[in-house]
C-alpha cells in the first residue's frame, strides 16, 4: 500500500502506472504520446514559436482562430481514434482463425472504449464546434459570436478533455466500459481502477464546454443576424446550427447530470447506480440515453447543413425546397428527444413502451427522407461540378440510405432483440456516423477551406481521399451487417467461429483504407500548403458560393465584414453576383470597429481545468482543490477587467477593404471549367 | 431603434440609452438560455428523486421519515423572502440614483441565503445523525444529491453576491455590474421556483407517504 505522506502528494499514482503497459501496442502508444509530445515542445522552442503560438492563437477570442483550433483538435485525436479501430480490427480477424491475441481482452476494452469516446466527443463534436465557430458569424452577417471570451472557454474545456484522454494512454489505464459508461460495470467494485475516472473527467470536462458553445450559437443566431436576414433567409448551415445549438442547450445537461451522479457513486460511495442498497442501473441508461440519442443529431444535423451548401453550390443551383428543409431539420430536432429508449429495447421495460419508442423512431425516417429527396431534386437539372466535396456528398447520399433503413429494421423492437449486440447495430451505427457526420465534416473542411486560409485544397489529393474513404468505408462496415446476422458479437476480442474469419479480414482491409483516407487529407493538406501561391484565392469566392462569407477576401479579416451587410432574401450574394456588381465602390462611410481584446484566461482556465481532473482521476486531492478554485478565481479575474476590446480605427478598415474590392474588380471572373486551375484567384463566374 | 421603446422587460436600465440596450440584449438573453440549461439539471435530479423514492428505499428511511416539515416551513420563508429582498435590490439599481439601497437590500438578500443554506446544513447534519446518510440508500444518495445541488448553487450565488458588492463601488465597471445584477437575480429567483418544485416532490409528497 502506498504510505501516507506519498499519499497526500501523490494520490494513488505511483511509478509503475507510468509509460510501461499490459502489452507491446499500448506501450508502443503510450511511448509514441511522449515522444510525440517532446517533439512538439522541441520544434516550438527550435523555431522560436511560443510568443507566436501565445499572441496569435492561445489567447485569440477571434471565433475564427477558435473555430480553427477546434478542427486542429478533431484532427489530431481522429488519427488516435483510427489507429485504434485498425488494432481492434487485427485483433479480432486473428483471433477468429484460433491465431494469437494481439492485445488481450483488457486492452480491447480500453480501445474500444477510447475508440468511442474520442470519435464522438473529441473528433466528431470539435469539428461541428470548429465549423459552426467559424462559418456562423460570417454566414449570418455578423463580426463575432455574441460571447467571444465564454467560446474561448468552451474551446479550453473542450481540449483540457482531450489532454487528459491522451495523458490517460501514458498515465496509468482508460476505463474499459465502453463509451457509454454503463454501471454496474463501471462501479467501483467491479472497475476500481483509475479508467472509469478518466472517462468520468474528460467527458465532464468537454460536456460543460460544450454546453457554453452551444448557448453561445444560439444566442448568436437570435441576436446577432445583420439588417434584414429574417431567420427563413438563413443558409441552411445557420438552421443546422440553430437545432444543433438547441439540442445542445438541453441534452448536454443529462450527460453532465449522468457523469457527476456516477462520480458521486464512485467517489463517496453513494448508490444511484450501484447493484444493492437501492441503486439502479436504468437510472444511467436513461439519464445516459437523454443525452445520448439526440448527441447523433447533434452530431448530424450539422453535416446536414453541410450538405446543403455544398450540393446547392456544386450544382449551380439554390436549394431545392429551403422550408421543407427548414421544417425537416426542426422535426428531426424535436424528434430527437423522444426515442432514447430504443437504445435499450433489450433491458425489461414492457412492450408497450418498446412499441412507443420503436414508432417514434420510426418516425424520424420521414423528415429525413423529406431532406435526401430535397438534395437530390437540387442536383436535378444543376450543373453538377464533381469536387471532391461533392464527390462525398454523392457516397454520403447512397450510404447514407442504406444506414438509414438498417436503422429502420433496429427501431422495431422485436427485431432488435435479435440484433441488438451484435456486430449488425456496429455496421448500423458507423453508417450513420461515418457517411453522415464525418464525410460532411471533411467536405465542410474541403469546401471551406480556401476561405479560411487563402489557398484550395489540392484537387487531385482530395479525389484520392475521397476514394479511400468511400472504399474504406463499405469494405470496413457491410461485412459487419452480415457478421452481424451471423451471430457476431460486438465488443468482444474473440470469437471462435471460423466462418466469420474471411469477413473479418475483409473489415480489416477496409479500417486499412480508412486510415489510409487520412494519411491522404494529411498529404493533400501538406501539398496544397506547399503549392498555396499557386492555389491562392485572395478574393475569396473560388466556388461561385451563394452565401455572404463568399462576399469576404480569403482570409477574412478579423472584423469579418468592413460595414454589416444588408440582406434582401435567400442566397444574398448570390444574387447580387447575378443582378448587380457586389464588389461595385459602395458609398457611405466607414466606422471604428469594436473587437474583443486577447486574454489568457481561458487557456489558463483549460489547464486549471486539467490540473483539477488530474487530481479526481488520481485522489491527488490537493492538485484537485488547487485546479477548481484558479478555475473559478481566473474566472472571478475576467470580471474585473473592465477595458475588454480595442477598436480598429474607421482608416484602417477603410485601407483594408479598398484594397480588396478593386482587387476584386480588377481579376476576371473565371469560369466553371476552369476553376480548379491557378486562373481562378477567388472569383469564379457565375451561373448566368 | 427608438430610444423610449421598452425593448426587452427588466433591462431598461437606469437612463435611457439605447447602445446600453443592444449591449445588453445578448447578454441577458443569454442568460435566460443558460438558465434553461440548468432546469434540465434540476429536472433530471428531480425525476432521479421520483424514481429512487419509490423503488430505492432499501430498507432505510423512508421519504416521510426523513421529510422534516417545521425545517422546510422555515427554509421555504427564508428563501422567498431573499428573493422578494432580492427583487427590492433590483428596483432601487433602477430607481435610486446612489448604491446605498442597492448594497443594503443585497446584503439583506445575502443574509437570508445564508441562514438558508445554514439551514440546510443543519438539517443534514441531523439526518446524518440519525443514520439517515447518502451512503445509506439509493433513496438518500437521490435526497442529498438533488438539495445539496440547490444548496450549492444558493452558495454559488452568494459567492456571486460577494463579488458584485466588492465591483459596485468601480466606475469602470458600472455598466457590467448593472447587468450583472440583473442576472443575478433571475438566478436567484430561479432558485426559489426550483425550491418550489423540491418542497412540494420532497417535502408535501414526503410527508403525505
Ligand atoms: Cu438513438
Amino acid at each position: 500500500m502506498i504510505s501516507g505522506l506519498s499519499y497526500w502528494i501523490f494520490g494513488r499514482l505511483e511509478w509503475s502506472d507510468l509509460l510501461i503497459k499490459s502489452n507491446a501496442i499500448a506501450t508502443g502508444a503510450s511511448c509514441m504520446v511522449v515522444i510525440v509530445a517532446i517533439a512538439i515542445v522541441a520544434l516550438l522552442t527550435w523555431t522560436g514559436r511560443w510568443g507566436w503560438l501565445w499572441r496569435e492563437w492561445l489567447t485569440s477570442l477571434d471565433h475564427k482562430r477558435i473555430g480553427i483550433m477546434y478542427i486542429v483538435i478533431s484532427f489530431i485525436m481522429m488519427a488516435r481514434a483510427i489507429a485504434e479501430a485498425m488494432v481492434m480490427r487485427t485483433q479480432q480477424a486473428m483471433a477468429a482463425g484460433g491465431g494469437t491475441d494481439l492485445v488481450g481482452a483488457e486492452h480491447f476494452g480500453q480501445l474500444f472504449t477510447t475508440h468511442g469516446t474520442v470519435m464522438i466527443f473529441f473528433v466528431a463534436m470539435p469539428f461541428l464546434s470548429g465549423l459552426i465557430n467559424y462559418l456562423l458569424p460570417l454566414q449570418i452577417g455578423a463580426r463575432d459570436l455574441s460571447f467571444p471570451f465564454m467560446n474561448a472557454v468552451g474551446l479550453a474545456l473542450t481540449w483540457a478533455g482531450a489532454v487528459l484522454i491522451m495523458v490517460s494512454l501514458t498515465v496509468g489505464d482508460f476505463s474499459t466500459g465502453g463509451w457509454s459508461a454503463y454501471p454496474p460495470f463501471t462501479e467501483l467494485a467491479f472497475s476500481p481502477g483509475e479508467g472509469v475516472d478518466y472517462w468520468i473527467w474528460s467527458v465532464t470536462l468537454t460536456g460543460i464546454g460544450t454546453t457554453l458553445t452551444g448557448i453561445n450559437f444560439a444566442v448568436t443566431i437570435y441576436k446577432e443576424r445583420c439588417p434584414g436576414m429574417h431567420l427563413m433567409r438563413m443558409p441552411l448551415f445557420c438552421w443546422t446550427a440553430l437545432c444543433t445549438a438547441i439540442l445542445i442547450v438541453f441534452a448536454l445537461p443529462p450527460l453532465t447530470v449522468a457523469s457527476s451522479l456516477l462520480a458521486l457513486d464512485r467517489y463517496l460511495d453513494f448508490h444511484f447506480f450501484t447493484n444493492g442498497s437501492g441503486g439502479n442501473m436504468m437510472n444511467y441508461a436513461n439519464l445516459f440515453w437523454l443525452f445520448g440519442h439526440p448527441e447523433v443529431y447533434i452530431l448530424i444535423l450539422p453535416a446536414f447543413g453541410v450538405w446543403s451548401e455544398v450540393i446547392s453550390t456544386f450544382s449551380g443551383k439554390r436549394l431545392y425546397g429551403y422550408r421543407s428543409l427548414v421544417l425537416a431539420t426542426m422535426c428531426i430536432a424535436v424528434l430527437s428527444f423522444t426515442v432514447w429508449m430504443h437504445h435499450f429495447f433489450t433491458m425489461g421495460q414492457s412492450a408497450n413502451v418498446n412499441a412507443a419508442f420503436g414508432f417514434a423512431t420510426m418516425l424520424i425516417g420521414i423528415p429525413t427522407g423529406v431532406k435526401v429527396y430535397d438534395w437530390i431534386l437540387t442536383m436535378y437539372r444543376g450543373r453538377i461540378r464533381f469536387s471532391a466535396p461533392m464527390l462525398f456528398a454523392i457516397t454520403f447520399l447512397f450510404s447514407f440510405v442504406v444506414g438509414g433503413l438498417s436503422g429502420i429494421l433496429l427501431s422495431n423492437a422485436p427485431t432488435d432483440f435479435a440484433m441488438h449486440n451484435s456486430l449488425f447495430l456496429v455496421a448500423h451505427f458507423h453508417n450513420m456516423l461515418i457517411p453522415g457526420t464525418l464525410f460532411g465534416f471533411i467536405a465542410g473542411y474541403m469546401y471551406w477551406f480556401p476561405k479560411a486560409f487563402g489557398f484550395r485544397l489540392d484537387e487531385r489529393w482530395g479525389r484520392i481521399a475521397w476514394g479511400l474513404w468511400t472504399a474504406g468505408f463499405f469494405a470496413a462496415f457491410a461485412p459487419l451487417y452480415s457478421l452481424g446476422l451471423m451471430g457476431a458479437m460486438r465488443r468482444t476480442s474473440q470469437t471462435y467461429d471460423p466462418a466469420y474469419e474471411p469477413f473479418l479480414y475483409v473489415a480489416l482491409v477496409g479500417a486499412a483504407l480508412l486510415f489510409a483516407g487520412f494519411v491522404a487529407l494529411v498529404v493533400q493538406l501538406v501539398v496544397s500548403t506547399r503549392h498555396r501561391d499557386r492555389l491562392a484565392v485572395p478574393i475569396g469566392d473560388p466556388w461561385d458560393g451563394r452565401a455572404l462569407e463568399w462576399f469576404t477576401p480569403s482570409p477574412p479579416p478579423e472584423w469579418n465584414f468592413a460595414r454589416l451587410p444588408q440582406v434582401e432574401c435567400i442566397d444574398a450574394f448570390a444574387r447580387e453576383k447575378r443582378e448587380g456588381d457586389p464588389y461595385a465602390p459602395q458609398d457611405g462611410d466607414y466606422a471604428d470597429i469594436e473587437m474583443p481584446r486577447n486574454t489568457g484566461l481561458p487557456t489558463l482556465i483549460g489547464m486549471a481545468g486539467i490540473a483539477c481532473a488530474f487530481g479526481l482521476v488520481w485522489h491527488i486531492w490537493w492538485m484537485a482543490i488547487v485546479g477548481f478554485v484558479a478555475m473559478w478565481g481566473f474566472l472571478v479575474a475576467r470580471s474585473f477587467e473592465s477595458r475588454t476590446t480595442r477598436t480598429i480605427p474607421a482608416a484602417t478598415v477603410r485601407e483594408a477593404n479598398e484594397a480588396w474590392l478593386s482587387r476584386a474588380r480588377m481579376a476576371r471572373a473565371v469560369p466553371r471549367e476552369i476553376e480548379f486551375t491557378a486562373a481562378n484567384t477567388g472569383r469564379a463566374e457565375p451561373l448566368a | 431603434m427608438s430610444a423610449g421603446k421598452n425593448l426587452h422587460p427588466g433591462i431598461n436600465i437606469g437612463h435611457v440609452d439605447p447602445g446600453a440596450h443592444r449591449a445588453a440584449e445578448p447578454v441577458i438573453f443569454g442568460f435566460w438560455v443558460f438558465l434553461m440549461s440548468d432546469l434540465v439539471i434540476f429536472a433530471l435530479l428531480l425525476a432521479t428523486y421520483a424514481a429512487m423514492s419509490v423503488h430505492g428505499i432499501a430498507g432505510g428511511p423512508t421519504p416521510a421519515q426523513v421529510a422534516d416539515l417545521p425545517s422546510a416551513a422555515i427554509e421555504t420563508g427564508l428563501l422567498l423572502l431573499s428573493s422578494f429582498t432580492m427583487s427590492l435590490a433590483t428596483v432601487a439599481l433602477k430607481y435610486r440614483p446612489g448604491r446605498a439601497h442597492l448594497r443594503r437590500w443585497l446584503a439583506v438578500t445575502a443574509v437570508l441565503g445564508l441562514a438558508f443554506v445554514g439551514m440546510e446544513a443543519w438539517d443534514f447534519a441531523k439526518l446524518a445523525g440519525q443514520g439517515a446518510v447518502p451512503q445509506r440508500s439509493g433513496f438518500l444518495s437521490a435526497h442529498f444529491t438533488l438539495l445539496g445541488t440547490h444548496a450549492l448553487h444558493v452558495s454559488a450565488g452568494l459567492v456571486w453576491m460577494a463579488v458584485l458588492a466588492f465591483q459596485l463601488g468601480r466606475t469602470e465597471l458600472e455598466d457590467l455590474v448593472r447587468l450583472r445584477i440583473m442576472r443575478l437575480a433571475l438566478f436567484w429567483h430561479l432558485l426559489d421556483v426550483v425550491w418550489i418544485a423540491i418542497l412540494t416532490f420532497v417535502f408535501l409528497f414526503g410527508a403525505v407517504g
